[in-house]
């Protein structure tokens, strides 16, 4: 039952239709199917997702009682440490690294009973649109594996539209889960900076990075929400305040009388015609669903990717660099006779990919003495004026919209030698990260000119996340009476080669 | 031909700057649970946090804040109402995310100031010096460099680390520059540190024990021309690990950059180290090229936005200064200062007052702890106060007090409670140490004595009484030493019509 969603598995499971074990047995088969073809995964933990499964199977029976997902397999994004399990965040300097630790996340997952299938792929750190900054080889689109599959969350994203996991962990500092959502047809939330303990996450961007729910429909995006959600005392940064309820959000389904914003800025020029207009049709179901249609102007977004571009390397430059080969990773150039500070260069340079050090090199310079203020001081002042934006937009609007990404997928290779298109991807979703709040994509059908499917983002005020769950859950209901089918059953069928 | 201090100071002006660092005694680290125990096995108390492990993130100990502000506090500092932890990043081994996380240009206490008195031929002179900024950050792991000639990193054959240290609160307190202290900079300097380390062990906020590295002393010294009003380049000196050391590396420093400029050399911007046995520093880090830290706020932490009542509550539990408790106990004991130097220098005198407390003479008190006490706890290499504690002191004096021993039956008693034979009163009880004060035993006694020493006896009946040493000792000789001597020579005396 792998093409179902996480809901219906759940519901299997609770009645004894289906044991864990199968479950997890039909999704782990699927990999050693299609993996080869998608390279979603860098780990696959084919014995201890078993036995997890089995131990929620075992409960069960015991009559214990279990959380809504109890016994339903996930998919878990390389940067979130698991202990005992590989974590390499992409990079080939954590190559054989086995942290002796749980993330917080992991351990809420753990208990809540769902099964860890293993680590996927990702831009090296989380730096990129498209997972071709993994050390390990990029992962491929299900829709077509010439392109990519999004980034940085990219192994998470494709597990999903293969059909290699009904549910994925993602982190997004600019984008890393909304927009690999959106170019694979999937639903990616990156909840309001804060919602979720960042304890374990390896960091790119501390200030930005928001680990959040992947899947592949607004409800079973919500359960898994509510399974990680929630204050950590581990996580300094983390908002002690209930969570929001999503998952009643979710099942709404009725958006009467809200109000919705359209941000001018994040539309128009340099978005490809199919994402325009399959944006401008979802928002006419929301018309229809009741909803009151405003337009909210954030001038300031003008200058998001560019202040994102210095206060995400500078926070990066700082982060990784702990990476030294002193006491974890690989070592390069031990011979004995070298000192240390040798020994770590020598490390740096063949541990990290090209795209690290371009972001290392930006940021230690935006933090230098002399250049601060100008870079990261200004940079810093921009994020207060995109809050303040935020703030006056939310004045008008429950929620904000806008496509998710400019373009349908990309080639892969495309881009490559082109950072600054590369970039260009999540300017429509950075503005989110800066401002700490919570942002969403999901699928709003697919562009008439490629066939590739096409992200609409909603975005809500901090610790709000409830309503991009309800105008999202009733945009996807809206949807799916039009389509009659999941947008995921239009992908290529896989493995036949 | 070479300057000594006394033609540097008339040549020269020195200016002083000192950054000392305390580490709190907290029960967990700055950023983790983690235990601090000193001199654990290397790499016992470590976590994810503190090994800076990927991922981890630190949280901040609510205890190191109090300590931080009572420190604030007692130097009369501005506690800020909001203050930021800040990265600064450089990479060494011995720290594990190559950034230490410390406090920048958002402080928690600012501006404050702690006067020092100096004794000198002009009598007693007071300065103020003037508090910049009080921070917390936390300390970094150990290295120990082995083989190489320096054990220092360049060099070495290989190095081991420790990050049992690492992550321990460290709260550093920076002075203002502190000018016209004139040829009694070292002095200042001393009676800064010293006055400074008395206040931190009366907020019971660290152990500051300069020789255990728990509070660390760097002394930056310039010169300038005398009268010139002029500001040198300083040097920083570090490793100076006691109260006298911080005296010796201000004067050698003062006479190194004095003959130097003499000589029409330039004072480089460096960091020294101190020499323990010669008194002297020799070069460490250049900082002509100031290093780029990249200090930026910390990401991964809160604000730390004290709330005002808290801080009022903090502020009514200040101890009494220290200065100010030497000099009111000074006064109500009729303490010599020196004897008074004794106590506050063997870390007796919060004991000593504690004994007075329940009901001793001071001086008694004071000599007893200063005196057997401390000289058997010599013997052991163990502090005073963890062999007896001062209620048993206590029970001693007064058992002397009212006569039911004697100043060497009590010696015995302290050496039995030492020796862990119980209560002042068990040991007494198990070793018969009794004051024999029966008249008629008493008597058979000295009169047994007078018969032994026929020509004594009639010496003292003619008016010889320091002759009744003899008879005295005879008896208590008899006795076991259980008589009370000025019982003793009182019925001798009037045995021998002399009473």
């Amino acid at each position: 039952m792998i093409h179902s969603t996480a809901a219906e598995m759940a519901t299997k499971l609770a009645a004894g239709e289906i044991s864990s074990v199968e479950l997890t047995q039909q999704h782990l088969d699927r990999i050693s199917v299609v993996d080869g073809q998608v390279h979603a995964f860098l780990y696959v933990d084919t014995e201890g997702a078993l036995s997890q499964a089995a131990a929620v199977d075992a409960k069960r029976v015991a009559g214990e009682k279990l959380s809504p997902l109890a016994g339903v397999p996930l998919a878990l994004k390389d940067v979130l440490t698991q202990k005992g399990i590989p974590t390499t965040c992409g990079s080939k300097i954590l190559e054989g690294w086995r942290p002796p630790y749980d993330s917080t996340i992991v351990s809420k997952l753990k208990s809540a009973g769902i099964v860890i299938l293993g680590k996927t792929n990702m831009d090296e750190f989380a730096m990129g649109s498209s997972t071709e900054n993994s050390a390990y080889g990029p992962s491929h689109n299900p829709w077509d594996l010439t392109r990519i599959p999004g980034g940085s969350g990219g192994g998470s994203a494709a597990s999903l539209a293969a059909f290699e996991a009904p549910l994925a962990m993602g982190t997004d500092t600019g984008g890393s889960i909304r927009q690999p959502a959106a170019v694979t047809g999937t639903v990616g939330v990156k909840p309001t900076y804060g919602g979720v303990s960042r304890y374990g996450l390896v960091a790119f961007s501390s200030s930005l990075d928001q680990a959040g729910p992947c899947a592949r429909t607004v409800l079973d995006a919500a359960l898994l929400h509510e399974a990680i959600a929630g204050y950590d005392p581990r996580d300094s940064t983390s908002i002690n305040a209930p969570v929001p309820a999503v998952v009643a959000a979710a099942k709404k389904l009725d958006v009467k009388g809200m109000k919705i914003g359209i941000v001018k800025e994040l539309s128009g020029d340099g978005y490809q015609a199919g994402v325009r207009s399959r944006f401008d049709e979802a928002i006419e179901e929301l018309v229809n669903a009741g909803a009151e249609i405003v337009e909210v102007s954030c001038p300031n977004f003008e200058y998001a990717l560019a202040a994102y571009y210095l206060i995400a390397p500078s926070e990066a430059s700082s982060n990784l660099a702990r990476f030294d080969s002193m006491r974890y990773g690989i070592r390069v150039g031990d011979d004995g006779v070298r000192g240390a500070e040798e020994v770590m260069k020598m490390t740096r340079e063949v541990g990290f990919g090209k795209e690290v050090k371009r972001r290392i090199i930006l940021g230690t310079y935006a933090l230098s003495s002399g250049y601060y203020d100008a870079y990261y001081g200004s940079a810093q002042k921009v994020r207060t004026l995109i809050t303040q934006d935020f703030a006056a937009a939310f004045s008008k609007a429950d929620v904000l919209v806008s496509p998710t990404c400019p373009t349908t997928a990309f080639k892969i290779g495309e881009k490559s030698d082109d950072p600054l298109g590369m970039y260009l991807n999540d300017i429509a979703t950075i503005p989110v990260n800066m401002a700490g709040i919570g942002g969403m994509s999901l699928p709003v059908g697919l562009a008439p000119e490629d066939g590739l499917p096409v992200g609409f983002q909603i975005m809500s005020p901090a610790m709000k996340d409830d309503l991009m769950y309800q105008v999202g859950g009733t945009l996807e209901a809206a949807l799916l009476r039009k389509w009659g089918s999941p947008i995921l059953s239009n992908a290529p069928a896989l493995g036949a080669n | 031909m070479a300057l000594n201090y006394d033609q540097a100071i008339a040549a020269y002006d020195p200016t002083l700057g000192l950054e000392v660092h305390v580490e709190l005694n907290t029960n967990s680290k700055m950023f983790c649970g983690c235990a601090t125990e000193f001199g654990a096995e290397p790499n016992t108390q470590t976590c994810p946090v503190c090994l800076g492990l990927p991922g981890s993130l630190p949280a901040v100990n609510g205890k190191a804040i109090e300590s931080s502000i009572l420190i604030g506090l007692a130097l009369n500092c501005s506690i800020a109402p909001f203050s930021r932890f800040a990265r600064k990043n450089y990479f060494y081994p011995d720290m594990p995310k190559n950034f230490q996380t410390s406090q920048f240009d958002e402080p928690i206490c600012v501006n404050g100031y702690l006067d020092v008195e100096i004794e000198t031929d002009e009598g007693t002179k007071v300065f103020r010096i003037e508090i910049e900024r009080v921070h917390m950050e936390e300390d970094t792991g150990k290295s120990l460099h082995v083989g190489g000639s320096t054990g220092r990193i360049h060099g070495a054959e290989y190095s081991l680390l420790d990050y049992n240290r690492a992550g321990i609160p460290l709260v550093e307190i920076v002075t203002k520059i502190i000018p016209n202290t004139g040829k009694y900079a070292p002095q200042v300097a001393r009676a800064y540190v010293t006055e400074l380390r008395d206040i931190l062990r009366s907020l019971g906020v660290s152990d500051v024990k300069m020789e255990q590295g728990s509070l660390r002393c760097d002394a930056n010294v310039s010169l300038a021309p005398a009268g010139s009003g002029q500001l040198g380049t300083r040097s920083e000196t570090k490793n100076v690990n006691s109260l006298r050391s911080v005296e010796r590396a201000v004067s050698g420093e003062i006479e190194r950059q004095a003959n130097r400029l003499q000589n029409g050399e330039r004072i480089i911007q460096e960091t020294r180290h101190f020499l323990e046995e010669s008194g002297q520093t020799r070069p460490g880090r250049s900082k002509e090229q100031a290093e780029d830290y990249r200090y930026f706020p910390e990401p991964d932490l809160v604000p730390v936005a004290p709330d005002a009542a808290w801080i009022e509550e903090l502020r009514a539990t200040l101890p009494e200064k220290p200065s100010i408790r030497r000099k009111r106990l000074k006064i109500e004991w009729a303490v010599p200062d020196k004897e008074m130097a004794s106590m506050v220098n063997a870390e007796l005198l919060d004991t000593v007052e504690e004994t007075v407390l329940l009901g001793s003479d001071p001086t008694k008190a004071r000599s007893w702890w200063l005196g057997e006490i401390s000289r058997l706890a010599n013997e052991k290499e163990v502090a005073p106060t963890s062999l007896i504690t001062p209620i048993q002191v206590a029970e001693v004096i007064a058992l002397i007090a009212s006569g039911e021993l004697t100043d060497k039956l009590a010696r015995q008693v302290v050496e039995g409670v030492i020796n862990g034979e119980g209560t002042p009163q068990q040991v007494i009880d198990a070793r018969g140490l009794k004051v024999v004060s029966d008249d008629s035993a008493l008597m058979v006694a000295i009169e047994a004595a007078i018969a032994s020493q026929p020509e004594t006896a009639e010496r003292i009946r003619g008016g010889n009484i320091p002759a009744a040493g003899a008879l005295i000792g005879a008896v208590m000789k008899a006795t076991g030493g259980q008589a009370d001597a000025a019982k003793v020579r009182e019925l001798l005396l009037k045995h021998l019509g002399q009473g």
